[in-house]
């Protein structure tokens, strides 16, 4: 049976790429729109009418929004494949926590780290940090989150990681310097087809993250 | 092998309650650990390191925390009475339910109770369009889980500490009049068994509110 899969997404989000992630890792075809989020769509208010956003997945007609459940719904459509959960109840709820982690801290810090200045910027700098060497704590000494196999942890962490050098320069810092493990993990990721041909280039994302600067008036 | 299973939770939080009835619907035994907040035990600093919070799940000594990862927990270890449908799909809008919960109702329900005049009329006219849109979502249904409580109907036990708060603080949210829908809904959720077993007693529910966040001033 052929499945029809959309994707409704914007380039330089980093929730978005999750689902290029693990549609990559389950080797699915899809058609990718781009949406322009100053300009939604017809299709995206029709299929996200709750949240207005991005990324949505439509499958086979049917939409499912919100990044980590697009990913879950993947995982179990396509469960034959590369699976992203383990499938022990107790190391599931670990990823899921884990992934929730990353979803109520790095967003927000990271904004707060390329859109403010002074000494709200030094907080969120060093929160981030914090956030980011718990995570790396995580990891000890296992290649992926998901022990020998990239997880759902890692989809939900390493899309982040192409935004980490406009982080660094709006911030004045080197994320290497202060979590070196976690980078080494990022360049471990990346030597997978799915992770690289899934994230954006970190200075075409720098680019952007400076015209946003720009139109928010931030020095 | 014997189980152990305990739940760290408090009186009056909804998220610690969420797991009760979760346990209670599985027919799972456990103990349960009164947690008083302003001196945090050692063993819930063990259990929940990063957060801090309840409710925590220890099972055979392993922690579970954030009640929405531990309601799943329980779905999958303790199969029978499921909370969370078998479709991949039906299972995806359950999550995005709940989460819409979280994310969305509970902090504007808490935002309204420290919120004063222009502001607090926003903050009520913001969680009335959010219970609109759960209204849309419920529709004909017993419950969101359909004919029986499941995953979103757990998550929207906040429901129950916005009609309390609304009583102790003299704000009409909420009513019969406004939402049928979700009234209807409401009186058949605490009106199942293990639903109305696991809610704070009601009495000791409003002073607590009225004590804690009283200050602020009601509006109608």
């Amino acid at each position: 049976m052929g499945d029809e899969i959309i994707l409704l997404d914007f380039w330089p989000s980093m929730f978005g790429m999750r689902v290029r992630l693990a549609l990559a890792e389950k080797g699915l075809k899809y058609e990718y729109k781009e949406e322009d989020l100053r300009n939604k769509s017809p299709l995206l208010l029709e299929m996200n009418p709750v949240h207005k956003q991005i990324p949505v997945l439509i499958h086979n007609g049917k939409p499912i929004c919100e990044s980590l459940i697009i990913v879950q719904y993947i995982d179990e459509v396509w469960h034959d494949k590369s699976p992203l959960l383990p499938s022990d109840p107790y190391q599931r709820a670990q990823a899921r926590f884990w992934a929730d982690y990353v979803d109520k801290k790095l967003y927000g810090l990271g904004r707060k780290v390329w859109s403010t200045k002074g000494e709200e910027q030094e907080t969120a700098k060093k929160e981030f940090i914090e956030c980011l060497k718990l995570l790396e704590g995580e990891l000890g000494e296992k290649p992926y989150f998901g022990g020998e196999k990239i997880g759902f942890v890692d989809v939900a962490l390493v899309t982040f990681s192409c935004w980490f050098y406009a982080y660094e320069s709006c911030g004045n810092f080197s994320i290497e310097a202060e979590c070196p493990k976690l980078i080494a993990w990022t360049k471990r990721c990346k030597e997978k087809e799915s992770v690289s041909s899934s994230l954006e280039d970190p200075h075409k994302v720098h680019g952007f993250v400076m015209g946003m600067r720009k139109r928010f008036g931030i020095e | 092998m014997t189980e152990e299973v305990k739940l760290f939770g408090t009186w009056a939080s909804i998220f610690s309650r969420r797991i009760e009835v979760a346990l209670k619907l599985k027919g799972v035994q456990f103990e349960y650990i009164e947690e008083n907040l302003s001196n945090k035990s050692p063993a819930l600093l063990k259990y929940n390191p990063v957060h801090k919070k309840i409710p925590v799940l220890v099972h055979n000594g392993k922690p579970v925390a954030e009640s929405l990862v531990i309601l799943e927990y329980i779905d999958e270890t303790w199969k029978h009475n499921p909370i969370l449908p078998t479709d991949p799909y039906e299972k995806a809008m359950a999550r995005f339910w709940a989460k819409y919960i979280d994310d969305k109702l509970w902090p504007a329900v808490t935002k309204v109770l420290v919120s004063k005049g222009e502001e607090q009329k926003g903050v009520i006219e913001e969680i009335q369009e959010q219970l609109k849109t759960l209204e849309s979502e419920l529709k004909e249904k017993k419950f969101f889980g359909g004919e029986s409580l499941g995953f979103v109907d757990i998550a929207a036990n906040i429901i129950v500490f916005l009609l309390v708060a609304q009583e102790a603080l003299g704000m009409e949210i909420l009513t019969e009049e406004k939402f049928p829908v979700l009234h209807g809904w409401y009186q058949r959720l605490v009106d199942d068994a293990v639903f109305k077993e696991c809610m704070p007693p009601r009495e000791q529910h409003l002073s607590s509110v009225k004590v804690w966040f009283g200050s602020s001033t009601p509006s109608k």
